[in-house]
């Protein structure tokens, strides 16, 4: 099964002729990733990525002539609201916005209008989703996977890659890695991962990777306590030694008015029976250590 | 970005917001000035004049940066003696005058933006005038919190609802719009946070010297959005260079994220998240990390040079590690990056390399061939630039 993104999955990439849109795609089609549509206003009627790739003028007309039920967004920030707009009324219900620097009241009645037509976002300033074997959606390098049954979901890009890497080299495979994001407004959160990666036969090991800043990681661990008792979890937390007041890269990475702080997210994380890496290399351990045979 | 007092009370002032008078000095002698009218003001009913630091630091008042002056000549002085301090290491460059108010009752209320929701959030209480941390410890009855519609904002019954919520007794319709043109504030400008601390029912003199209340806002605090600044032209003027690190400045031009810290490894990564694992983990090998430092996406040889350039800038930094996780940076352009970098440092500082991911094998053989120390894993990286800074500082 996986999360998101499977062999199901027909993705229309929004933005596909830019730069960054179609260096993305063409590693996303190689990895294998069914990708039915492009879409760039004013060149529908072309094609991408030499040819394989159908370009429209309008998302709604992707959907209508590929069945294209999964979108990925490579729009820079300005127009990234609306195209996230546009995805949603054109009926899609996986939404992937990989743009970053997206200011965050814009993003406000755009969540808003995704939850109301029952549509979910990932993201915005996120590295996407691979469900490995099947599908990768997003800008996540494709070598660093392997099929298995480990969850990984993470607030981070990078540090998604560093912890999916130890699993790999560890022998750990994974069903769905999601990179949620960064940015104070979200789509998707923990907590709605976690939720359906509960409800998924083929995940049955879980690994978090959050960062300071926010309550999130708190919201998980009062979910995992209540709902993912059986399955084995491990988390890694980014920001142990970064001071307070200083925002670490990322909108929502700070730590203010001792709010947010790496030490009231592991002490939440241990609460709930969940054991907290000092380095992302020891999350498979942790996982073994929680009675993961995988 | 966090903006003066002065500058939000301009920013609330364009929305139609209530703010009795200012105006800012630079000089002992524009503080004279600008007390010589507020003090002849026939509605001024204190006959003082207040006098207020401009600077981005909490606590003002408690470090000397806010007093009253009843003449001309006190303004001068105590503005003098305001625009010689230092507050938490920031010289004082400004001050506001105003009016003291005579103070009737103070509230609470700000607009900012809850993560949690994903709304904007109302905070408002009748205990105005202290730090609402400390209301919310002590007092947490004492708070209202509403949330704005994603698509609607503020309706005016919702306003209203606020307003008599808080208590502004007979000033409830003021409140209602007050709390409407926060809302309006922070969204024509792209603001995380609109606080008015205090708001207040001031006692003026009216016309033939009758007494009459209004409700204003006395103090005002806005931070905006980084995302926003550059569809805002003009909030560019509103950034105080005082208050960031002069590297905060020449990170900014390259577009690279960097935080000074303390210790003496310098640190260069890809990625927010693991450059705070990269600080992280120097910390845990027994090393103290010199700074924050991402270089961003597809960051190319420039972009690296520049970083290096902010690192040996810092005279603490005794080594340097430098992790990329190549997805969309390529790992062979960091190489190049950081091989021109050395060739021109004046000062030689040891270096580890980590590089993994995208063209990571083009990087290694790049790498290597020019002498560079690397490393495989990121704790190997880490226990190896903690082993060269204590080398270097023996």
């Amino acid at each position: 099964m996986s999360i998101l993104i499977d062999r199901e999955t027909r993705l229309v990439v929004q933005g596909i002729t830019g730069r960054e849109g179609e260096f993305h795609s063409r590693a996303m089609l190689e990895y294998g990733t069914t990708i039915v549509a492009g879409m760039t206003p004013g060149k529908g009627g072309q094609t991408a990525l030499d040819g394989a790739v159908p370009v429209f003028n309008t998302v709604a007309e992707a959907v209508t002539e590929t069945g294209a039920n999964t979108s990925c967004i490579f729009v820079p920030a300005p127009g990234a609201p609306d195209a996230v707009l546009e995805a949603v009324a054109a009926g899609i219900k996986t939404i992937f916005c990989i743009t970053e620097g997206i200011p965050a009241l814009d993003m406000v009645p755009v969540v808003e209008e995704v939850r109301l037509a029952g549509a979910r976002l990932i993201g915005p300033n996120c590295p996407g989703a691979t469900s490995p074997g099947k599908a990768k959606v997003g800008i996540i390098p494709g070598s660093i996977h392997s099929e298995g049954g480990v969850g990984v979901v993470s607030r981070s890009g990078t540090l998604t890659y560093e912890a999916v890497q130890a699993m790999t080299d560890a022998g750990l495979g994974q069903s769905t890695c999601v990179g949620i994001g960064g940015d104070p407004v979200i789509g998707t959160s923990f907590t709605d991962v976690l939720r359906l990666f509960a409800a998924d036969p083929e995940t049955d090991a879980i690994v978090l990777i959050g960062e300071i800043g926010g309550a999130a990681e708190e919201e998980a661990a009062a979910f995992a306590a209540e709902h993912l008792q059986g399955t084995p979890m491990a988390a890694f937390i980014a920001g142990r030694t970064a001071p307070e007041g200083k925002r670490m890269g990322h909108a929502g990475a700070i730590v203010s008015g001792g709010r947010g702080t790496a030490a009231s997210k592991v002490e939440a994380l241990e609460a709930a029976g969940i054991r907290v890496a000092g380095s992302p290399t020891e999350l498979p351990q942790l996982l073994r250590d929680a009675g993961y045979q995988g | 970005m966090k903006i003066h007092e002065a500058d939000a009370k301009s920013l609330l002032v364009a929305q139609g917001l209530p703010v009795p008078p200012w105006e800012v000095a630079r000089t002992p002698t524009q503080a004279r000035a600008a007390a010589v009218k507020f003090l002849a003001d026939p509605a001024n009913a204190t006959g003082k004049v207040v006098i207020k630091a401009q600077v981005l630091v909490g606590g003002r008042g408690k470090a000397g940066g806010v007093k009253l002056a009843g003449s001309a000549d006190e303004a001068e002085d105590v503005a003098a003696d305001i625009l010689a301090l230092e507050i938490k290491g920031l010289p004082v460059r400004r001050v506001l005058v105003a009016p003291a108010a005579d103070i009737v009752k103070e509230y609470y209320l700000s607009v900012l933006l809850d993560r949690g929701t994903k709304r904007l959030m109302f905070i408002g209480s009748a205990e105005g005038g202290v730090e609402i941390e400390e209301v919310a410890a002590n007092h947490p009855e004492a708070i209202v919190y509403e949330h704005a519609d994603p698509l609607l904002g503020l309706p005016d019954y919702a306003a209203r609802e606020l307003a008599f919520k808080i208590g502004f007794g007979s000033h409830w319709k003021a409140g209602a719009a007050i709390a409407k043109g926060l809302l309006t504030t922070m969204l024509a400008n792209d603001a995380d946070l609109v606080e008015i601390n205090p708001l207040a029912v001031i006692r003026e003199h009216g016309a033939q010297g009758v007494p009459v209340e209004r409700l204003v806002c006395l103090d005002a605090k806005i931070t905006l959005d980084d995302s926003a600044l550059s569809r805002h032209p003009g909030h560019e003027a509103l950034r105080d260079l005082d208050a960031e690190d002069p590297a905060d400045i020449e990170a900014r031009r390259y577009d690279l994220t960097f935080i000074k810290l303390d210790g003496d490894i310098g640190c260069m990564v890809n990625g927010a998240g693991l450059a705070m694992t990269t600080m992280d983990l120097v910390n845990r090998a027994g090393g103290e990390p010199a700074n924050f430092l991402d270089i961003g996406g597809g960051a190319k040889a420039d972009r690296v040079a520049a970083a290096m350039r902010l690192i040996l800038d810092d005279p603490n930094v005794k080594a340097i590690l430098v992790n990329i996780f190549g997805g969309i940076t390529r790992g062979d352009e960091v190489a190049r990056g950081l091989i021109e970098a050395r060739a021109q440092q004046e000062r030689d500082v040891p270096m580890v390399v980590r590089i993994v991911g995208t063209n990571a094998a083009e990087a290694a053989e790049l790498l290597q061939a020019a002498a560079f120390v690397t490393a495989g894993t990121l704790d190997e990286a880490a226990e190896k630039a903690v082993a060269a800074a204590r080398g270097a500082a023996a």
